[in-house]
């Protein structure tokens, strides 16, 4: 094979890269610059602060409850062969509070509400609704965009509090209808444990989390093409990198926080 | 012509896309008042050309007028006011879906002109009542019409602000000639009442020949005839002389693959 032939594969894999990130990043200084400066559109933002929030309950009560059962579960398997069965409350409540709480609300989130924002946006893009936007007076990142990331960043904090409470209320049940703990020990223990500074770790975890779905669901609708397979790839495009982008930022921040 | 003020005025406009030249030098001028339409095959550039002139797409090089401005690198504020003097009949009505009908119309009066949402109702009523609809569709959602009905809704939407300049992409396009008719003759009498200047592009030469004034024809990114409605027939120009006739022979090749 001819050595430039590797050569310019692998520039041109590196400028779509770098084409990508650009992209992204002029989308997202967009974004958040219209998000933040009039005319604010009160009416849609809660509109979406009801559909990422609160029709998101059911789904992200459900991961957290079998979450929290879960773990104590498999932490007791595990604990009881060197007995300290006794750390499970500190095992539920540090894990939900700082780690398995928001990541898996931001996963059952992406998959809910980004997709649903890539598809809304994609279709309204195909049919011409953005372009009818502009030509109505009306700024596309003020109408569509800004209202959107203000509910993700605001709603995610709310929606991991609500299922930390449920996680850690799994963890409850199964150590003390399946493994016999005495409730009130369990209770206490759980509190003892419990620190204001991991469960805020976690909800900074989950502002971020609800801007890049948010985000992530915004520009992918934005920006596709070509039909109905275009919105189509637009809607997996948005879930799948969000996903991705919640795992990698989840590790930098436990870092950032961590090291604090 | 010529001692009329333009109120569209473009000069040189060029775009591409990628290695794609849709639009090589396109000069066109559209009088106050005047109804213009521009005819050309699919794929011509013809909503390429529209979509510029409307700042929805960056020309690459060229100047575009609106009332003897220049709009062409303009900032997003001064852009903004020139485009309150637009209004546009999108191909497929790209009506909100999300909306009722009567918030579509009443878009602009609400989000633009910051009106009460009972006052902009009356007049997106009224506006429901020119393009010939009765007061219950305005209750309804835009997915439950018909596509007689969306376009009807699509034009209420695009005169409620009275726009000075009007841009129709495509009015007739996927409706029965019946239906067609009705909305050309309502784009007539809207334009009219308006006193607006109205700059359409169509393939429907039944409808050109019914709402233009004048007519322009576009051909690989130029346009390579203009003139009066009453002219159209004897040109003198082969390629439009295919066009109207509607002949797979002639001048004009059509690409079989793009």
């Amino acid at each position: 094979m001819n050595p430039l032939t590797f050569l310019s594969t692998t520039g041109g894999v590196f400028m779509t890269f770098l084409t990508a990130t650009g992209r992204l990043s002029l989308f997202t200084f967009s974004a958040l610059y219209h998000a933040v400066t009039p005319p604010f559109y009160p009416r849609l933002i809660v509109q979406q602060m009801i559909s990422i929030g609160y029709f998101s309950l059911p789904v992200v009560g459900l991961t957290a409850i079998f979450t929290g059962m879960v773990l104590a579960l498999q932490s007791y398997t595990g604990f009881s062969r060197f007995s300290a069965e006794s750390a499970i409350p500190n095992v539920v409540v540090l894990s939900i509070t700082r780690e398995l709480g928001p990541v898996l609300a931001g996963l059952m989130v992406a998959g809910r509400v980004g997709a649903a924002m890539a598809a809304e946006i994609g279709t309204m893009r195909v049919t011409e609704q953005i372009d009818a936007l502009v030509t109505l007076s009306t700024n596309p990142f003020k109408y569509l965009v800004g209202p959107r990331l203000i509910a993700g960043v605001t709603m995610l904090p709310i929606l991991v509090l609500i299922a930390d409470v449920i996680g850690i209320l799994g963890g409850y049940l199964v150590s003390v209808y399946k493994l016999g703990f005495n409730p009130t020990t369990y209770l206490i223990n759980t509190w003892n444990f419990f620190e204001v500074e991991d469960l805020n770790s976690g909800l900074i975890k989950a502002a971020v989390f609800g801007f890049i779905i948010s985000l992530l669901g915004c520009y992918n609708g934005y920006n596709s093409r070509g039909g109905a397979q275009g919105v189509g790839a637009a809607t997996t495009t948005a879930v799948v990198t969000a996903s991705i982008l919640i795992l990698c930022s989840d590790y930098f921040l436990t870092e950032l926080l961590f090291s604090q | 012509m010529t001692d009329k003020q333009n109120m569209i005025e473009v000069r040189g406009l060029h775009k591409a896309f990628g290695h794609k030249k849709v639009l090589t030098g396109v000069d066109l001028n559209v009088g106050v008042g005047e109804s213009l339409v521009v005819i050309g095959g699919s794929g011509t550039g013809k909503s390429v050309l529209i979509k510029n002139i409307l700042g929805l797409l960056k020309p690459d090089e060229g100047s575009i007028m609106i009332n003897g401005e220049e709009t062409v690198g303009m900032s997003a504020k001064e852009r903004l006011r020139i485009m309150k003097k637009f209004g546009m009949l999108f191909q497929g009505g790209a009506l909100f879906d999300s909306l009722k009908v009567w918030e579509n119309i009443a878009f602009a009066l609400i989000q633009s002109l910051r009106m009460p949402r009972m006052e902009a109702k009356d007049i997106a009523m009224e506006k429901l009542a020119m393009v010939g609809l009765d007061p219950e569709v305005g209750e309804l959602e835009p997915a439950e019409l018909s596509g007689g009905m969306q376009k009807r809704v699509g034009l209420a939407r695009a005169i409620a602000t009275q726009p000075e300049i009007i841009f129709f992409d495509e009015p007739t396009t996927g409706l029965d000639p019946i239906m067609g008719d009705v909305i050309n003759d309502l784009i007539i009498n809207c334009v009219r009442d308006l006193g607006a200047t109205a700059l359409s592009i169509t393939h429907d030469m039944a409808s050109a020949r019914k709402i233009a004034d004048r007519i322009a024809m576009i051909y690989e990114g130029k346009i390579i005839w203009v003139g009066p409605v009453a002219d159209i027939d004897n040109s003198g120009n082969e390629y439009v002389d295919q066009f109207i006739h509607g002949k797979a022979e002639g001048p004009i090749k059509m690409a079989v693959r793009g």
